[in-house]
């Protein structure tokens, strides 16, 4: 009896999450099955799901219109680039933070994260003075070095737990063996840490490929990354849906194709330090 | 070579002072054991000659040389490690190899030590796994293996044993001690277990909130305590500490009986009080009685067959001999 009240619950609660998975998806869905239909049927009422003359005009016409392996490269060098540099400057910050803390440390951490509370848009009007200023706007170091700055405590973060869980006995053990402070780093660190690393640097790469702020505030043609890309589709009358969804399409199956890769990495790298 | 000298060593974390200036010598090939409660200040204290720590004050010399300000690595001592912090990314011959490839020794002579270190710890047919593949036991062996291919001029134990089950404990005891015997090296053990203390060490450091209470053989500690600390922290069951009317008896602010020496009997004695919790060990009974007007429950070891079930009346008899005395101050008189 009590075995089937559990059988029956579990049906339930696996219903229950696929429903769930199936609403955060459909979206996604949609804009991809949208994007395979002519305008007309894009807007069609009551709306066709799968019944529609499917065609590949869209993607045609987004790429005679605009030049798209442009702005992914730049998205590429952007997002890439910023996670780097981010990275090298974390790894050193995160690692004096997680194994000689001083005693503001904890405030320190504080204090970068709560840089993330700030809306965005309440600096916009200085940085964008300060980039006008400074020739950095619509280039890529620009962006490169703006989401650095607004991804580094996230990184500093995400690497600071990752630290915390390697037992500063093993490193001490280092130290007693001989080891310099380079070698400690090199040889017993860093391939502790690789996990962490990488799942950090998946994840930043994701966050910086979609940040559409600060990449639609700062550019105009030049540096366009992909999410200008989709904005240039946008119209406030709605009239190019299908070309509109065919963008998106374009712009998120990159990311969308190494988040599925890497999906093991990124879902322990996210749900870390949850379970001892 | 191993003699390590500590001279008004003393440590503080901010106002906070762990270990008030100390002084102490190891001598060459000794065993000493640093015993006492949980944050006495031993681990602390081990650090400091590790150099995992600053000294606040006072100077460590090794074999006669100041190594106060000298790198951990430099000072020739090997650690074994409570957790045993092996490398979990690397093969047990790895594990073992890292201090002579961080030394810039050959390939070979690499292969050499560690084939030699793995035979004496059983770890031959290990040595291609990852630590996370063997069991506690095995994983102290590779973390002795790593201090062993070192020579160093002393090792340092911290708290080896307690994360084994009872059963490996006592085996890794002897086989460290046989060690000891093997090598002749200085060992500096730092365990809150007096039986380890006791049963391996030539010199025990008993400790105290960062002082030292009394240094000794374990028999000197067992038979002349320096004071009630020290009397009730060495030996098992505890020495019964008596303070009030029945001490000054005798002249002074408290006696102290060792389990072991008072008899029990039936009949008639010095003391009466009701049997409460018998524990059967076999070989002994452990009695704790209750109701003596002496102390919270006096504790008496007794041979292994008496017949007395709680509630009993029974009649203790302190064997006056072997009675320890001490004054206000807890300090032992003669």
């Amino acid at each position: 009896m009590a075995r089937a009240v559990t059988n029956r619950r579990k049906t339930i609660a696996t219903a229950a999450a696929w429903t769930i998975g199936f609403l955060i998806f459909f979206p996604i869905l949609w804009t991809v099955l949208t994007s395979f239909k002519s305008e007309a049927d894009a807007i069609a009422s009551p709306p066709k799901f799968l019944f529609f003359d499917w065609t590949l005009e869209n993607y045609a016409t987004v790429q005679e219109r605009s030049n798209y392996f442009r702005h992914f490269w730049n998205s590429v060098v952007i997002s890439v680039g910023s996670t780097l540099i981010g990275l090298a400057i974390a790894i050193p910050a995160a690692w004096a933070m997680a194994f000689v803390p001083g005693k503001r440390t904890k405030d320190v951490l504080m204090w970068m994260l709560s840089t993330k509370m700030l809306p965005p848009v309440g600096v916009l009007v200085p940085i964008y003075l300060i980039f006008r200023d400074t020739g950095l706007l619509d280039t890529r170091t620009g962006l490169v070095i703006v989401l650095t700055l607004i991804n580094l405590p996230i990184i500093v973060w995400m690497l600071y737990t990752y630290f915390k869980e390697i037992p500063a006995d093993i490193l001490e053990a280092a130290r007693m063996d001989g080891a310099s402070l380079r070698s400690e780093i090199l040889y017993v660190l860093t391939p502790m840490a690789v996990p962490g690393i990488a799942s950090t640097l998946l994840l930043n790469i994701i966050l910086a490929w979609n940040e559409a702020f600060w990449t639609l505030n700062l550019t105009a043609a030049k540096a366009a990354p992909l999410t200008a890309f989709i904005a240039s589709y946008s119209s406030p009358e709605g009239l190019f849906y299908a070309k509109l969804s065919a963008a998106s399409t374009m712009a998120i199956a990159p990311i969308l194709i190494m988040g599925w890769f890497s999906q093991k990495q990124l879902v322990r790298g996210l749900t870390f330090g949850a379970v001892k | 070579m191993g003699r390590i000298t500590l001279d008004k060593v003393a440590k503080r974390f901010g106002d906070v002072e762990v270990i008030p200036p100390l002084d102490l010598t190891i001598e060459d090939g000794e065993f000493v054991v640093f015993v006492g409660p949980s944050g006495c200040g031993k681990s602390t204290l081990l650090r400091l000659i590790a150099g995992l720590e600053d000294v606040s004050g006072g100077q460590i010399r090794i074999d006669g040389k100041d190594a106060t300000a000298v790198q951990p690595a430099k000072r020739g001592l090997a650690m074994v490690f409570q957790s045993y912090a092996l490398y979990p990314h690397m093969t047990v011959r790895k594990n073992i190899a890292f201090p002579l490839r961080m030394a810039g020794l050959s390939q070979q002579e690499q292969d050499k030590k560690v084939e030699g270190a793995a035979a004496v710890l059983n770890l031959t047919n290990y040595l291609d796994r990852r630590p996370g593949q063997l069991s506690g036991g095995q994983r102290q062996r590779v973390a002795i293996g790593r201090a062993i291919v070192r020579e160093p001029s002393a090792f340092l134990f911290d708290e080896p044993l307690s994360n084994l089950d009872a059963a490996l404990r006592v085996g890794m005891r002897l086989e460290i001690s046989e060690l000891h015997n093997r090598l002749a090296t200085t060992m500096v053990y730092v365990t809150h277990d007096q039986v380890e203390a006791m049963t391996m060490a030539d010199k025990i450091v008993v400790l105290n909130a960062g002082r030292i209470e009394q240094v000794g053989s374990p028999l000197e500690l067992y038979h002349r305590p320096r004071n009630t600390f020290v009397a009730g922290f060495i030996g098992s069951p505890k020495m019964n500490l008596i303070e009030g009317a029945e001490a000054a008896k005798h002249g002074v602010a408290t006696i102290g009986i060792r389990p072991e020496h008072i008899a029990v009997s039936p009949e008639s004695g010095t003391w009466k009080g009701k049997v409460g919790v018998s524990e059967h060990l076999g070989s002994d009974t452990f009695f704790h009685v209750l109701d003596t007007g002496l102390a919270d429950a006096i504790t008496v070891r007794a041979g292994g067959e008496v017949d007395l079930h709680h509630g009993d009346t029974v009649y203790l008899s302190p064997d006056a001999a072997k009675m320890h005395r001490f004054d206000t101050e807890g300090l032992r008189i003669e």
